[in-house]
């Protein structure tokens, strides 16, 4: 990865602030992190410029997600009326047994499998297979739409059960209204996700990053999709669990 | 390799068109003057509102159109649209844009694509916030803040359609605005030329940088709030609404949190302060040294004070709550964090005037509206000790006093960095100069004028007089001359206001009967003054990018004949500059 690839080779700079002093820059322990760090083109070193971008973004979008769990947990406070008991309204009856939670933990085994799935995508990208690469981003997109069917399947369930975002039979209204804000944003999310997996999956197929000898779109997808089952985890253990 | 390669050929592919050349252009520099051409349209907007505004209170009643509803209307979006769409825009989208990739060597923007989307999702958001005027109801009139429950609930201008635009604009910035930040965070990080590390980066560089990280964290609390706010209005969902009895009506919402509300908007809001402020703090330090022809004082200061602002701004949101019911001990850790704040930013008013000190100082228009800017700060700056500290706070809530604080402090002082930096690069801009004396006789009006008009004000607060009144006839507590002074005020502010006329004059005059500026008028070192074309072409830098060989500050370098050297020039050629020099005085006639 070479930013600009004119500038000229081997015209080495000293270190930036004190020019008079032109002895060896240190290189190891927190002086070489320092230096790294500031010295000229780029702070992180063979970081290309859209993976350096999909990290900012995806810091950005942690404050998202912080601040919709933040709120939640806040008028779950203030609320007056008793919370409803999730491993109540989230189980299902299977063969005349009520098992709480059920779908969620099915739900959250496939989001972290397509995790395990998108891993691999990565490793063969690298390796230059691109059969198997683009087989394995089809499959965690496979994955992430059978999670959004399982989640519209979970929502009609609800919304038939009488649970609206403006109020339900079970209790608190802000359930129902943290609910679907949360796992509408989350799910909007993983759709979001799918498109784009298959998109460079499709790109992965027609030999594109083979042509430009560069397959870190695979992995930037990657970081997109890893942070996306991340930001799940956190969902179920603060809405799901608690 | 192969995949930077591909990228910087197409960077080089010039647009021939009109249409891809100047409006759906993926230029930096283009899209920066499309940002701020439309930051400043919005801005006139609010500049004409608050001159409606001002009418009301000096001569009440003189607008046969103003009632309360219509003046609170104006004054909610005099705020949001001059703190938003105003300055975040011009500094972050209109400076951010031009100046970054010219000063740090790139050759534009690593994505331009998605720089260009951010601007046209901007101009998006301006024309929904703009269609609120003309909806049924107006705009909302719920205060710049839009606190619930008065935000949404009948009785509060605009609760019927005008809200819901100001959210939906809101959350269509914020998308803009972060596609923008992500960016210039990662042209700043990633794209710097050959020798340009980041110690050697000129401060605007630094603010701009720092404001653009600010911006990409600190927005999401103002997008979650917007969204559940729509959700509590659209959906009936209660996030924000307590249980409460609106006229004569008890309401369908119950248990939701209107402080809640409050902690995610000052979440947001406070490092908004400093959205606006770092960018001008750096460009501020630019003009000084540049027009003292010194080099800034105190460098690594400077910039560790930029991050540590920055840092800090997060921690410090709940002191705009202190009469909003909080837990006491609240007050106490968030005056602290506010205080502590003065010690990097009083830093850094020290190393202007340092820089100052002794320096060869040039009284161009810029200059004169940097110097305005230190002691504007410094004023506002001030009047923040008073407001930061709880027991103080608490009389001074809510009256005159903290609108003078803050328009000081973040209307006026960026302000006068956004005119100062504006005559500054607009030779680099257009290649031409702005008339020098339509400058000063705008500086002058300008810069009296604001104190004319933000001063009083800090005394009327003493008076108790409260913001947010419509009219202050009926209040036994407000003596009669208080009237008098509001007269004062008005008359001052629409002089302000007109004046700005010469200003915009200046500007679009001065991009064609302008004298020629060449490449660099005030012998300036940092790499925006060394493209090889003015106004810089596609490209920035022709065939071969720069290389930096020294920090951005390098003025009144002794032993050599000009007085600055740039940031291209190497250690080698300045020994020649300098052997030149000394044998031209051993030779020369003197």
């Amino acid at each position: 990865m070479a930013a600009h690839p004119e500038a000229p080779e081997g015209s080495s700079s000293t270190y930036p602030t004190n020019p008079a002093n032109p002895s060896e820059p240190p290189t190891a322990g927190w002086p070489g992190i320092a230096r790294d760090w500031s010295s000229d083109k780029d702070a992180f070193k063979q970081v290309p410029w859209g993976k350096a971008m999909m990290w900012i973004f995806l810091l950005s979008d942690t404050f998202v997600f912080t601040c919709f769990l933040t709120g939640y947990m806040s008028v779950r406070m203030t609320t007056t009326a008793a919370w409803p008991n999730s491993s109540e309204v989230f189980a299902l009856t299977i063969a005349g047994q009520e098992i709480p939670l059920i779908l969620i933990a099915i739900m959250t085994f496939v989001l972290i499998s397509s995790s395990g799935t998108m891993a691999m995508a990565v490793n063969f990208a690298y390796r230059r297979d691109r059969r198997k690469t683009a087989v394995l981003m089809l499959a965690t997109a496979a994955f992430g739409l059978a999670f959004v069917g399982m989640q519209a399947f979970e929502w009609s369930k609800l919304i038939a059960e009488g649970v609206r975002p403006w109020g339900n039979p079970m209790g608190a209204a802000q359930f129902g209204a943290s609910f679907f804000m949360i796992t509408g944003f989350h799910g909007l999310h993983v759709s979001i996700g799918v498109l784009y997996l298959s998109i460079v999956a499709l790109k992965v197929l027609r030999g594109d990053y083979e042509r430009s000898g560069n397959y870190q779109n695979v992995e930037i997808a990657g970081l997109y999709w890893h942070f996306v089952d991340l930001v799940w985890v956190f969902i179920f253990a603060f809405f799901y669990l608690w | 390799m192969a995949y930077a390669e591909q990228a910087e050929a197409e960077l080089l592919h010039e647009p021939n068109s009109f249409l891809t050349k100047y409006i759906w252009s993926q230029d930096h520099k283009v899209i920066a003057i499309q940002y701020s051409l439309t930051a400043i349209f919005v801005g006139l907007i609010a500049l004409v509102l608050s001159g409606l505004m001002r009418m009301q209170l000096g001569f009440p009643g003189s607008l046969a159109f103003m009632d309360a509803s219509t003046y609170y209307q104006a004054m909610t979006m005099h705020g949001m649209i001059m703190v938003i769409y105003l300055l975040t825009a011009l500094f972050l989208g209109g400076f951010g844009n031009y100046l970054i990739p010219l000063m740090v060597g790139a050759r534009d923007m690593v994505f331009p694509y998605v720089n260009m989307l951010s601007y046209w999702f901007y101009l998006l958001s301006v024309i929904v916030l703009l269609a609120s005027f003309f909806v049924p109801g107006g705009p909302t009139g719920a205060g710049w803040t839009l606190y619930p429950p008065q935000s949404i609930t009948p009785g509060s201008p605009g609760t019927e359609w005008g809200i819901v635009l100001m959210l939906v604009s809101l959350a269509i910035f914020i998308v803009a605005a972060t596609m923008g930040g992500l960016n210039y965070v990662t042209t700043v990080l990633q794209a710097r030329t050959h020798g340009m590390t980041l110690m050697r980066m000129p401060l605007s560089v630094w603010g701009i940088f720092m404001a653009s990280i600010l911006a990409l964290l600190a927005f999401p609390a103002l997008f979650v709030s917007a969204v559940m706010m729509l959700f509590d209005k659209l959906l009936g969902t209660s996030f924000f609404m307590p249980a409460i009895i609106s006229l004569g009506q008890q309401l369908d919402h119950q248990g939701g949190s209107p402080i809640l509300f409050q902690h995610l908007f000052w979440f947001f809001g406070h490092p908004e302060v400093y959205i606006v402020a770092l960018p001008a703090f750096g460009l501020v330090s630019d003009l000084i040294s540049t027009h003292a022809r010194k080099n800034i004082f105190g460098y690594r200061m400077m910039v560790w004070a930029i991050v540590a602002i920055g840092v800090l701004s997060f921690v410090v949101w709940a002191h705009h709550m202190y009469v909003s019911g909080m837990n006491p001990y609240f007050g106490f850790f968030f005056a602290t964090t506010t205080l502590i704040i003065a010690v990097p930013t009083a830093l850094k008013v020290y190393n202007w005037v340092l820089t100052l000190w002794r320096g060869d100082i040039h009284l161009t228009v810029p200059m004169l509206f940097a110097l305005a800017f230190i002691v504007t700060f410094l004023v506002g700056g001030l009047t923040g000790l008073f407001l930061g500290n709880v027991i103080v706070d608490i009389p001074l809530s809510d009256t005159y006093f903290v609108v003078a604080h803050f328009h000081m402090v973040m209307g006026v002082a960026p302000i006068l960095v956004v005119f100062g930096a504006i005559y500054h690069w607009y030779p680099k801009i257009t290649g031409r100069m702005m008339n020098d004396r339509l400058g000063k006789l705008h500086f002058w009006i300008t810069f009296l004028g604001t104190y004319a008009i933000y001063f009083p004000m800090h005394y009327l607060g003493f008076l108790g007089m409260p913001r947010r009144y419509y009219a202050y006839e009926n209040y036994d507590f407000i003596p009669q001359s208080a009237q008098d002074l509001n007269a004062f005020i008005t008359v001052a502010a629409l002089t302000v206001g007109v004046s700005q006329l010469l200003f915009l004059f200046n500007l679009f005059w001065s991009a064609v009967n302008g004298k020629p500026a060449g490449g660099n008028p005030w012998g300036g070192v940092s790499l925006e003054w060394q493209t090889p074309n003015t106004p810089p072409h596609h490209g920035n830098w022709g065939a071969k990018l720069p290389v930096v060989h020294r920090w951005a500050y390098d003025y009144s370098v002794p032993g050599i004949e000009q007085d600055f050297v740039p940031q291209t020039v190497s250690d080698e050629e300045l020994e020649q500059l300098r052997q030149r020099a000394s044998a031209s005085k051993v030779g020369g006639p003197s």
